[in-house]
C-alpha cells in the first residue's frame, strides 16, 4: 500500500544522503560516542535486560502455562519488537538525532512523539529508581552474620517475638515492617522513612556518578553492570542445582499447560513492554537472558519450597508423637498418611484439636513469586536457609543491582537529551548540570515512594506509568515512520546504509502487521482496565487472611493520579500537534524558513533555453 | 524387727509415689527429643539417664534454695512414655509428704536450664519442660547498625567520585579555552608580524573582494 501521509518541507528538515557522507568524514570525531563495539553493544543489553527478566519473565512463565507460554512471547518478539526497534534504530542513525529532534524532522507536529517519550522516562526513572533503592538498602543489611531478617525481633518482655512477625513470617516483617514500615492503606501516608530516604539518596547519587558525562561514563560502567548478572546468575545456577529440590522446580517452570495460555492482556503488556526496546540481536540476547534466569530462579525457588514442606511435614509429625507419646522416628514421611488415617479412625477428637496443616509442596511453588515479592521475600527465604548465607544475599542484591542500574542508564539519557535538545534551558549549561538537575528533580518527586504507604505509590506508578504511555507511543512512531517520513524512502535509506533494501518480512511487519497488534492490545487493555474497578493489595494486619495481602478499592481521587500517570504522555501527542497547528496559522507571516526566497529571480524564471 | 525397719525405709518412698500423677498441680511434664537432638549419636534412654535426670534436678533444686538439703529421692517421677516423656514433682526434704510449690520448682529450673540441659547434650527446644518458657536470649544489636557503615562507605565513595569527575571536567574546560586563546595569541602574533613585514613592501592584502570574478557575468 502506497499511503503517504503529506509532509511538506521534510527534504529541508533531514540531511540528505550526500549530507550524511560528508558528516561521517568530518564530524566523526566531535560526536560524543562509545570506545568500541563493545561498549555500544553492551550498553543495549543492559538497557534491555532488567529486573523484568529476572522478576517478571519467570512468574509469567509459570503463571500462564510454562513452556507453553514460550509460544505468544516469540511471536509477540518476533511480529512486535523485533521489527519496532530495528525501525528505531534505523531511523534514528538516519537522521542522526536523538529522539526529540527525529521526530521534530519527520514533522514539526510529531514532536509531541518525543515529548511524550521523555515524559514516560521520567516516570519511569522516579520510580525504577526506588526499586533500586530498596535493593541497595537490603546489600547494606547483607554483610551481616545472622542476616536480619532471618528471626524475629523479641517483644517488649521477651517472653516471645513480636506478634506480626509471628503471625507471618521473619522475611515478611523485616520487607513490610522494617524496610517499608508500610501504613494500611494508600491515602495513610505516615511520614517519610528516614533509612530509606538514605537509600533513595545512595541510589541517586550513584546513578549520578555513573551518567555524569554521558556515554563517556556509563560506557566505562557497562563492562561491569551488563556482565555481572550472567556470572551471578551462573554461580546461583550451580548452586542451585546442588540443593536438595531445585530439579522439582525447574519442572514446575517448564510443564507446559496449554490450557492456561490466556492471551489476556496484562501479561501481553508485560510482554510488550519487557522487549518493546529490542532488535534482532539484542533480542535474542534478552530472551535468552529472561528463559536462563527463569531456570536459576525456579531452582532456588524449588528448594525453598522443598525446605517448606519439609518443615511442615516435621513440624506435622512430632505434634503428633508428642500427642501420643509414640518414640521418636517412629513416624516418618513414608508411613505419616498411614498413620495419620489410622489415628483419624480410632482417635478423631485428639486429631481435630492438633489442627495438622496440609502440606502442598505445589502451593508453595507457586507462592508469591513476582516482582518485590520475588527477590525480597521469597528469594531471601531460601537464602537464609542456605550455608554462608550473606555471601549469597551480596552476591544476589549486586546482581540486581547491575541489571537495574543499567536500565536506568538508559532512562536517565532519554530524558537528559531530550531536554538538552528542547532548548527550554539555556544551551551554555553543561551537561552535568542537566544531568545534575535531573537527578534532583526525580530524588525529590521519588520521596513520595519514602513514606509509609510509598509501595502502595509505587505499584500505581508501575501499572500505569509505564504501559499505556509507551503502547501509544510505539504505535504513533511506527505510523509516524512508515506513513509520514514513508515506507519508499524509509526503505532506501536503509539500502544506502547497508547496502540492501529491507526483505518482505520487514515490509508486512511494518506496515501492517506491528501496528494492526499494538492497537488491537491497546484496545483490549483500556477496555478490561476501564471496565473492573481497580484494586490494590494491601498489608492489613487486622485483615482476616493476613498474612496473605488483602485487595482494597482505590480511593476516587486516585483516578486524577493515574490520568496524569498515564493520559498526559499519551495526550501530549495530539496536544503538541494541535499547540504547533495554532501557532502556525496565527504566525504564517512571520514563518520564513518554511517559505522559500521571495525575490525577483526566483518568480521570473530567466529562461536559458530560447538562447 | 528387721522387718519393721524394711517396712519404716520402703514407707517414705511408697507414700512420696502416690503424690506423682500426671497432671499433677504441683508437677511438670518433661520431653526429650534425643534422636533429633544427636541424629546418629543419641543414647538410649534408660534407669541411668532417669538417674542423672534426678540428680541434676536435685542439683538445681539445691542451687535454688541455698543450704536446703535436696536430695535424688526427692524427686518423683511417673508416667514414663516410650516417646521418653515424663511427669516429676519434687518433694520437701524436710517432709516427704508435702510438694514443694510449683513456681519454687519452675524458678530453679529457670535459673539453672543451661546446666540441665547440657548434662543431657541437648537444648531449650529438645528438652522441654512444658509450662516453663525458656528466656529467650537478647538479641545483640551492633550500634551503630552495620547498614549504616556500609552506606557511608558507599556515599564516601560515590561523593569522592562526583567530586574528582566535576573538577576534571572543569579543568579541561580551562585547558581548552587556554589552548583556544594561546592559538589565537599565535595568529595575532602572526598577521602582526606580516603587517610589519608589509609596510616595507605593498601593504596587506585585502580579502574581503577576492572572490569577486574580474569580470562580472551576464
Amino acid at each position: 500500500m502506497k499511503l503517504k501521509l503529506p509532509n511538506p518541507g521534510l527534504d529541508n528538515r533531514i540531511p540528505s544522503h550526500e549530507d550524511l557522507e560528508r558528516m561521517e568524514k568530518e564530524e566523526a570525531g566531535d560526536r560524543p560516542k562509545w570506545d568500541n563495539k563493545a561498549q555500544y553493544l553492551l550498553t543495549c543489553v543492559g538497557f534491555c535486560v532488567g529486573l523484568g527478566n529476572v522478576w517478571r519473565f519467570p512468574y509469567l512463565c509459570q503463571s500462564h502455562g510454562g513452556g507453553a507460554f514460550m509460544i505468544p512471547f516469540l511471536i509477540l518478539l518476533v511480529l512486535e519488537g523485533i521489527p519496532l526497534l530495528h525501525l528505531e534504530f534505523a531511523i534514528g542513525q538516519r537522521l542522526r538525532k536523538g529522539s526529540m529532534g527525529v521526530w521534530r524532522s519527520i514533522n514539526p507536529y510529531l514532536t509531541g512523539v518525543g515529548i511524550a517519550s521523555l515524559l514516560v522516562s521520567f516516570f519511569v526513572g522516579v520510580y525504577y529508581n526506588t526499586i533500586m533503592a530498596w535493593i541497595m538498602w537490603y546489600l547494606y543489611n547483607s554483610f551481616q552474620d545472622p542476616l536480619p531478617w532471618s528471626q524475629c525481633p523479641l517483644n517488649a518482655n521477651r517472653t516471645g517475638v513480636v506478634e506480626e512477625c509471628a503471625r507471618s513470617s521473619s522475611v515478611d516483617y523485616f520487607w513490610y515492617r522494617e524496610t517499608l514500615n508500610t501504613s494500611t492503606a494508600i491515602d495513610e501516608a505516615g511520614g517519610l522513612q528516614w533509612w530509606m530516604v538514605l537509600a533513595l539518596l545512595s541510589a541517586w547519587t550513584l546513578l549520578y556518578v555513573c551518567c555524569i558525562r554521558g556515554i563517556e561514563t556509563t560506557g566505562k560502567a557497562v563492562y561491569i553492570t551488563s556482565t555481572l548478572p550472567y556470572l551471578v546468575l551462573t554461580i546461583f545456577l550451580i548452586r542451585g542445582l546442588t540443593l536438595k529440590g531445585s530439579v522439582e522446580g525447574i519442572k514446575f517452570l517448564f510443564t507446559p499447560d496449554v490450557s492456561t495460555v490466556v492471551t489476556h492482556q496484562p501479561t501481553l503488556v508485560s510482554i510488550i513492554n519487557t522487549i518493546t526496546q529490542d532488535a534482532v540481536l539484542i533480542s535474542i540476547i534478552n530472551g535468552c537472558t529472561s528463559v536462563y534466569s527463569a531456570t536459576v530462579i525456579y531452582s532456588i525457588i524449588g528448594f525453598r519450597a522443598t525446605q517448606k514442606y519439609d518443615d511442615c511435614t516435621a513440624d506435622n509429625i512430632l505434634k503428633l508423637i508428642n500427642a501420643y507419646n509414640y518414640p521418636e522416628n517412629s513416624i516418618t514421611e513414608s508411613n505419616y498418611n498411614e498413620v495419620l488415617i489410622y489415628l483419624n479412625q480410632t482417635t478423631p477428637d485428639i486429631i481435630q484439636g492438633l489442627q495438622l496443616q496440609t502440606c502442598d509442596l505445589q502451593a508453595y511453588l507457586s507462592q508469591g513469586v513476582e516482582g518485590t515479592g520475588l527477590a525480597f521475600i521469597v528469594f531471601t527465604e531460601a537464602i537464609i536457609k542456605m550455608p554462608v548465607s550473606p555471601l549469597w544475599a551480596v552476591l544476589f542484591f549486586v546482581m540486581l543491582f547491575c541489571l537495574g542500574l543499567s536500565t536506568m542508564f538508559g532512562s536517565i539519557e532519554g530524558v537528559v537529551v531530550p531536554l538538552q535538545d528542547l532548548k527550554l534551558l539555556p544551551q551554555t549549561w553543561p551537561k552535568e548540570v542537566f544531568c545534575g538537575l535531573t537527578c534532583v528533580i526525580s530524588f525529590t518527586l521519588g520521596l513520595i515512594f519514602t513514606l509509609r504507604s510509598g509501595n502502595y505509590w509505587l505499584a500505581l506508578f508501575d501499572n500505569f506509568a509505564g504501559s499505556i504511555p509507551l503502547l501509544v507511543i510505539g504505535f504513533c512512531e511506527m505510523i509516524a515512520v512508515i506513513y509520514v517520513y514513508g515506507i519508499d524512502r524509509f526503505n532506501k535509506d536503509i539500502e544506502f546504509m547497508i547496502g540492501h533494501k529491507p526483505n518482505i518480512f520487514w515490509q508486512v511487519t511494518w506496515r501492517f502487521v506491528s501496528p494492526l497488534i499494538m492497537v488491537i492490545i491497546l484496545v483490549f487493555y483500556f477496555v478490561t482496565q476501564v471496565t473492573k474497578s481497580l484494586t490494590y493489595l494491601v498489608w492489613d494486619e487486622e485483615a482476616a487472611n493476613f498474612p496473605t495481602l488483602e485487595p482494597r478499592p482505590f480511593p476516587s481521587w486516585i483516578y486524577v493520579i493515574i490520568f496524569i500517570l498515564a493520559g498526559v504522555p499519551s495526550l501530549a501527542i495530539p496536544v503538541v500537534a494541535l499547540f504547533k497547528f495554532v501557532q502556525r496559522k496565527c504566525c504564517k507571516q512571520k514563518d520564513y524558513s518554511d517559505d522559500t526566497v521571495d525575490t525577483i529571480s526566483v518568480k521570473i524564471q530567466m529562461n536559458d533555453k530560447k538562447f | 524387727m528387721l522387718e519393721k525397719i524394711l517396712v519404716l525405709l520402703c514407707l517414705p518412698s511408697a507414700l512420696a509415689q502416690h503424690l506423682c500423677t500426671p497432671g499433677a498441680s504441683d508437677g511438670y511434664k518433661v520431653r526429650l527429643s534425643i534422636k533429633t537432638a544427636l541424629g546418629d549419636q543419641a543414647y538410649v534412654w534408660n534407669e541411668n539417664e532417669m538417674f542423672l535426670f534426678r540428680a541434676t534436678l536435685a542439683f538445681a533444686m539445691r542451687t535454688h534454695f541455698n543450704g536446703q538439703m535436696y536430695n535424688v529421692s526427692n524427686i518423683v517421677v511417673c508416667d514414663e512414655t516410650p516417646r521418653v516423656s515424663f511427669w516429676f514433682v519434687v518433694t520437701s526434704p524436710l517432709d516427704t509428704s508435702t510438694l514443694v510449690d510449683r513456681k519454687d520448682v519452675e524458678e530453679a529450673v529457670r535459673k539453672s536450664r543451661n546446666r540441665i540441659n547440657s548434662a543431657f547434650l541437648l537444648t531449650d527446644k529438645t528438652l522441654e519442660f512444658i509450662g516453663i518458657a525458656p528466656t529467650l536470649a537478647a538479641p545483640v544489636y551492633p550500634d551503630p547498625p552495620p547498614w549504616l557503615i556500609v552506606f557511608g562507605v558507599v556515599m564516601g565513595a560515590v561523593g569522592a567520585g562526583i567530586i574528582i569527575l566535576l573538577v576534571t571536567s572543569v579543568l579541561q574546560k580551562k585547558r581548552k579555552k587556554n589552548e583556544k586563546s594561546e592559538g589565537e595569541d599565535d595568529e595575532e602574533d602572526t598577521r602582526v608580524k606580516t603587517v610589519e613585514n608589509g609596510t616595507a613592501s605593498d601593504g596587506v592584502y585585502n580579502m574581503s573582494f577576492s572572490d569577486d570574478e574580474r569580470f562580472t557575468k551576464m
